[in-house]
């Protein structure tokens, strides 16, 4: 369904992406995992084409989905995928409708636009999504503008959106970091039912990895613009390879009991422009040897995935 | 809001017109008339009153709708603003239009291009347009279209052509006020999540543009445009005069001239009411646009 190859973004002189491989197939759930400015939403962007909109282009690299190749797809074609075939969730409902119209024709528009219905039929449709979604009254709701939404509300109106027009792959970037967590779970849970009654097919970026284990089938680990390892959810965390995933595992809550404290990773993701030499991990890396700091290690299979380091294996 | 602040407002506006030097009688009496002579026309006109006593007989009168009589004039100050408001509002109203759709257009075309000429050209007209005062604007084009060119004439309001200059004096700071707020908040507005969800829906960026960026970037734009009905009136004022084209303001500064009270006052009083009105009508119009604003409201 969806396969990027070697990605290698850009914005100027400056390569925040590079080396992103990940493949994806019909009905599967594809999670990016990673900390803040890792790289993750700039995949989602590339993937969906509106990189040019933030100053970025793809330098390198593939992104294949269905059969046609997207980066070199001009703009009118890639159009008629965004939305019809595409859709894509982004991370803040808040600020992801358009506050001065009602939700009604914000989600109309994306039936009208790719499936060529008109005014009635289009509406129609929209009341039948936000059912589907679980939205009370849908057509009461249809009339209301977005600031009277909650923030649960708002993201379930802009997965409509983006369900309006059967799309084949759904890009959510973040879709629960900005909500409630009692919301957050209802959020998941929906996506998760949509991929499995529609069969389609979900990235879905988060920075949460306990999400991962609940939805996905396959995980891509990123760290500062490259993907450090990858493979099914299964295989992951059971015995993962590199030091930064198993540290991702590790900060995972696991109970209420007195001395479980949270834990942390020391240190913070390396901006674009002080990415370190070599592996970008290792002045966080417990296993950091010479050899970490000089050469950048590649993504090399192991086991059923892949990973990129020098001393892979299971923690000590 | 509105009662409280045109009562302050009449009272600054008598104040201000009773501090001038001098008083509307010396530019009624010859010279050399006596002093009883004087002295029977400043009874005549209350001008022997305090001014408290003055203010509450005008501000009364004007409830009831009278003006009050023009001294040096001697023609009610109703009648002369009758005559000239039309003329007032026709030049303001067509540097208003001007303004908002030279400006609007203006800042939609810089904040859209991709030619980093345009956008400097855009930004170099933008500056000078808020820099160059009016009334020297008003001059150099006289001499240029009106004496040298001859295109339209240097005075007067006979027909449309003689409102081409004078609108585009005044107009001129609109265009580029209205241009730099218009870019600005295009430019914001497009860097919203929701506009990126737009394009992430397939919608053509002419769409985007014009059904969603622009009642975005028109509401800060409607804002400036209320505030700016008084500074036409302002600009108006001047470029009358330097024109030499009747209206309020050329009556008005006539009026200071000669100290006719009266008259200042009630012009005065027409300005200030309508930038209040401007105000009023821009706060209705914003209202109509976000739907978040008549939320509070209620």
């Amino acid at each position: 369904m969806l396969e990027v190859r070697d990605l290698e973004v850009a914005f100027g002189q400056i390569a925040p992406l590079c080396g992103v491989s990940f493949a994806l197939e019909k009905g599967e759930t594809l999670g990016i995992v990673g900390e803040s400015g890792s790289g993750k939403s700039l995949t989602a962007m590339s993937v969906m084409g509106l990189l040019p909109l933030s100053g970025g282009r793809i330098t390198a690299g593939s992104i294949i989905f269905d059969g046609q190749e997207l980066t070199k797809l001009p703009e009118a074609a890639y159009r008629k995928l965004r939305g019809g075939r595409l859709g894509l969730i982004t991370q803040n409902p808040m600020t992801s409708l358009d506050p001065l119209q009602k939700i009604g024709p914000q989600v109309d528009a994306v039936a009208r636009l790719h499936l060529g219905i008109t005014g009635q039929q289009a509406r129609a449709r929209t009341i039948e999504i936000l059912g589907t979604l679980r939205i009370p009254e849908p057509a009461l709701i249809c009339d209301r503008y977005p600031h009277q939404m909650s923030g649960g509300m708002k993201q379930r109106i802009v997965i409509a959106g983006a369900l309006a027009a059967n799309p084949d792959l759904l890009v959510a970037d973040e879709p629960t970091t900005a909500l409630d967590v009692t919301v957050q779970a209802q959020i998941i849970r929906l996506l998760d039912d949509l991929v499995k009654e529609r069969a389609l097919s979900l990235v879905l970026i988060t920075h949460d990895m306990s999400v991962v284990a609940q939805t996905c089938d396959k995980v891509v680990v990123m760290y500062a613009g490259r993907a450090i390892e990858q493979g099914p959810v299964e295989a992951i965390f059971a015995e993962p390879q590199h030091p930064y995933t198993q540290a991702l595992i590790g900060c995972i809550p696991k109970g209420l009991s007195e001395d479980e404290h949270l834990v942390g990773i020391p240190g913070t993701v390396p901006t674009v422009m002080n990415y370190p030499k070599g592996c970008p991990f290792h002045p966080r890396c417990i296993r950091a040897e010479d050899i970490c700091t000089k050469t950048s290690p590649s993504l090399l299979p192991r086991g059923d995935g892949a990973v990129s380091c020098h001393f892979p294996g299971a923690a000590p | 809001m509105l009662i409280p602040v045109s009562i302050s407002i009449s009272v600054v506006i008598f104040l201000i017109v009773h501090l001038l030097p001098g008083d509307p009688i010396d530019n009624l009496i010859r010279v050399g008339s006596s002093t009883e002579d004087r002295i029977t026309l400043v009874l005549k006109y209350g001008l022997d009153q305090p001014l408290a006593v003055q203010y509450f007989r005008w501000i009364g009168a004007i409830f009831q709708g009278d003006f009050g009589e023009a001294i040096v004039l001697r023609r009610p100050v109703a009648d002369l603003i009758a005559q000239n408001l039309p003329y007032s509002l026709r030049l303001g109203g067509a540097a208003f239009a001007f303004s908002s759709i030279a400006g609007i257009t203006l800042g939609t075309i810089s904040a859209t291009t991709r030619s980093a000429i345009v956008e400097n050209i855009m930004r170099g007209f933008i500056l000078l347009g808020s820099t160059v005062p009016g009334f020297w604007l008003a001059l150099l084009m006289i001499l240029f279209f009106a004496v040298q060119l001859q295109w339209f004439p240097v005075s007067g309001a006979k027909g449309w052509s003689s409102l081409v200059l004078p609108v585009l004096t005044i107009g001129f700071g609109g265009v580029a006020l209205v241009a730099r707020v218009t870019r600005v908040a295009l430019l914001d507005v497009r860097r919203e999540d929701f506009v990126t969800l737009l394009h992430a829906k397939g919608l053509p960026s002419r769409t985007i543009l014009f059904r969603h960026l622009m009642p975005h970037a028109m509401l800060p734009v409607v804002t400036i445009l209320a505030l700016r009905v008084g500074w036409i009136l302002g600009g108006a004022v001047t470029v009358e005069f330097v024109f030499g084209r009747p209206g309020l303001g050329s009556l008005l500064i006539r009026a200071i001239g000669q100290r006719d009270y009266p008259v200042v006052q009630g012009c005065l009083l027409m300005l200030a009411l309508t930038v209040m009105l401007g105000t009023l009508i821009g706060d209705v119009a914003q209202a109509a646009m976000d739907p978040r604003i008549r939320e509070t409201k209620k």
